[in-house]
């Protein structure tokens, strides 16, 4: 499933992070997935939040650069090999991962990886077990449907 | 369109003329009613006579900054304190503010040479100016005021800060001019975007912009931004406050309004006179203040002359935009650094803001330059690599155009401050 990500720049200092979970908690956003990561100067936030146009609009208003970037969202078995299942489809296919973070779903229900590739589409219809029909498919072109509610 | 047009396109002689009569009879009132200057020109042996034409005026000593805080507040005033009708006063960042003092006739020729650059920028008696400048002891904002009053424009006097209700007004009362700081304008650009307001939307036509020095590539930004002519305009309270020099519709310099006010350049470091064409610092002479005139004041502002007739068919000289500040000069491991430099090379690369801060601070007697630079959601990215890839990427141009290495650090929109008044650019830590 292609969801959209929250990207949020945070300078590295002490406080910087507060400021914008602030604003989250203060607009009654529950985060549903995060990851940071970091340099010796700053920090990019990503988040996963249910309709994330309207938290990206709260958070510019709080003074913050925010993006929004279309990521993969997909269930892994939470059994060893899950992962690389997965992975091993998309790499197969020649789909480049640009980065990716992992969460633990709901008791029992697996776990949900986000990614970034560089042929979201593709690896979308790869991970969906439609190899075939993935080959060719190159197109990057939003649907324009990409849902605003997750998990 | 002139609003004095005698004095704006008076043939050389004449001019040269006029201000040889001014320049004497300047410092014949120094000599006698102020005793700060009389005593400059006797350490020098100097006596009133010994100025007979505009070239004698380099016998004559500069007067600093630093003499105004040692005179604070009214040791420089040259008439009673009963003739000062108007008191205005410098922000004072380091140390004393200084103070200057104006009569009744300084503050007439105010609104006159304000007249003369507002007429240059395009706005007359059907303008709606709004002032964003501060109101205040600040010169700014009363100083435009009052040229514009005298024009006949109709004065919308918001004063500085509250930008959402700048934009409001601008919209509800047609405001066709706007006299604010560069810095100050673009803060209003992004507001108007951020409220999802069309500057096009408004009757917008025009700016005069001024009270800090700004670089070309501000100027297209500005004028792309809000969809507006960007006018350049020069003064400072210690001369006049703003007035001293304005842009034309040519937009090849700024004409200094000669007949009031007398420009030198020289070499900063030496203090001898550069030949005309030749960059170097302003010096101005008040030719025809009363209240606080200045003899031969350093401006520390880095610009050039020139007296080629212009297009617009003034006569009076030009000075370069300004482009620096020498004492806002940098010296970085021995190499001199203008921020208007780094302005330059954020402006030129099109994709960053041109919101800076230079930082410089001294590790292990190693001089260590940082420049902060705003980053945009244009510029963001989710990537890390492509973050650093930019950062890299300044560093390198910087490099190029500095002679000396700067690290460069991306920080949030908007933490360098800048929007009521002039942005702090550069702060040194440097302890020497």
């Amino acid at each position: 499933m292609v969801i959209k990500q929250l990207s949020v720049f945070v300078e590295n200092r002490p406080g910087a992070l507060v400021e914008v979970l602030a604003v989250l908690k203060a607009n009654d956003v529950n985060i549903r997935a995060l990851s940071v990561a970091d340099t010796s100067d700053f920090g990019i936030l990503r988040l996963i939040v249910n309709e994330p146009e309207q938290v990206k609009r709260a958070l510019n208003e709080a003074g913050f650069t925010v993006k929004i970037t279309p990521v993969l969202s997909m269930m892994v078995a939470d059994t060893p090999g899950g992962l690389c299942d997965q992975v091993e489809k998309l790499s197969g296919a020649d789909v480049n991962i640009e980065y990716m973070y992992a969460f633990a779903a709901n008791a029992g229900n697996g776990a949900r990886v986000v990614l970034k590739v560089d042929n979201l589409k593709r690896a979308e219809r790869l991970v969906a077990g439609d190899l075939d029909g993935a080959t060719g498919v190159d197109d990057e072109s939003n649907d324009g449907e990409i849902p605003n509610f997750y998990w | 369109m002139y609003w004095n047009k005698p004095a704006e396109t008076m043939g050389r002689e004449a001019m040269d003329a006029l201000q040889t009569t001014s320049l004497k009879d300047l410092v014949s009132r120094m000599y006698r009613q102020q005793k700060f200057y009389r005593s400059q020109m006797q350490e020098k042996g100097l006596l009133p006579e010994d100025v007979r034409t505009l070239a004698d005026i380099a016998k004559l000593p500069f007067t600093t900054k630093q003499d105004m805080r040692d005179n604070y507040p009214y040791g420089l005033f040259a008439v009673p304190v009963s003739e000062i009708v108007r008191i205005h006063a410098s922000s004072g960042t380091t140390g004393r503010p200084t103070v200057v003092g104006y009569t009744k006739k300084d503050l007439g020729i105010w609104a006159e040479v304000m007249a003369r650059t507002l007429t240059a920028a395009g706005i007359n008696r059907q303008s709606f100016i709004q002032i964003a400048y501060g109101y205040g002891l600040f010169t700014g904002g009363l100083g435009v005021h009052y040229g514009a009053e005298l024009l006949g424009a109709s004065v919308i006097p918001v004063s500085s800060g509250n930008t959402a209700r700048q934009i409001m007004l601008m919209k509800d009362f047609g405001t066709t001019a706007i006299a604010c700081t560069p810095s100050y304008a673009l803060y209003i650009a992004e507001t108007m975007r951020e409220m999802g307001i069309d500057p096009r939307e408004t009757a917008l036509k025009v700016g005069v912009f001024g009270a800090e020095p700004w670089s070309e590539g501000m100027r297209q930004a500005i004028e792309a931004q809000l969809g507006i002519k960007a006018m350049d305009i020069y003064g400072l309270s210690e001369i006049i406050g703003p007035g001293v020099a304005c842009e034309c519709s040519a937009q090849k310099g700024l004409h200094i309004s000669e007949d009031h006010f007398y420009p030198e350049i020289i070499n900063p470091v030496t203090g001898e006179v550069l030949p005309e064409g030749e960059k170097g610092e302003l010096v101005l002479t008040t030719l025809t203040k009363e209240g606080m005139p200045m003899v031969r004041y350093r401006t520390r502002d880095l610009t050039v002359l020139d007296r080629q007739p212009c297009a617009c068919g003034r006569t009076t000289v030009r000075m370069g935009k300004v482009l620096g500040r020498s004492d806002d000069m940098l010296i970085i491991r021995g190499v001199n650094v203008f921020p208007s430099q780094v302005e330059s090379v954020l402006l030129n690369m099109g994709e960053t803001s041109p919101h800076y801060q230079l930082i410089v601070d001294r590790q292990d007697n190693l001089d260590n330059l940082t420049v902060l630079v705003e980053l945009t959601d244009r510029m963001f990215s989710d990537e890390v690599r492509r973050l650093e890839a930019l950062e890299h990427k300044i560093q390198g141009e910087l490099a190029n155009v500095l002679n000396v290495s700067a690290t460069v650090r991306l920080v949030d929109a908007k933490t360098i401050e800048r929007s009521e008044g002039k942005a702090q650019r550069v702060v040194d830590k440097r302890k020497i």
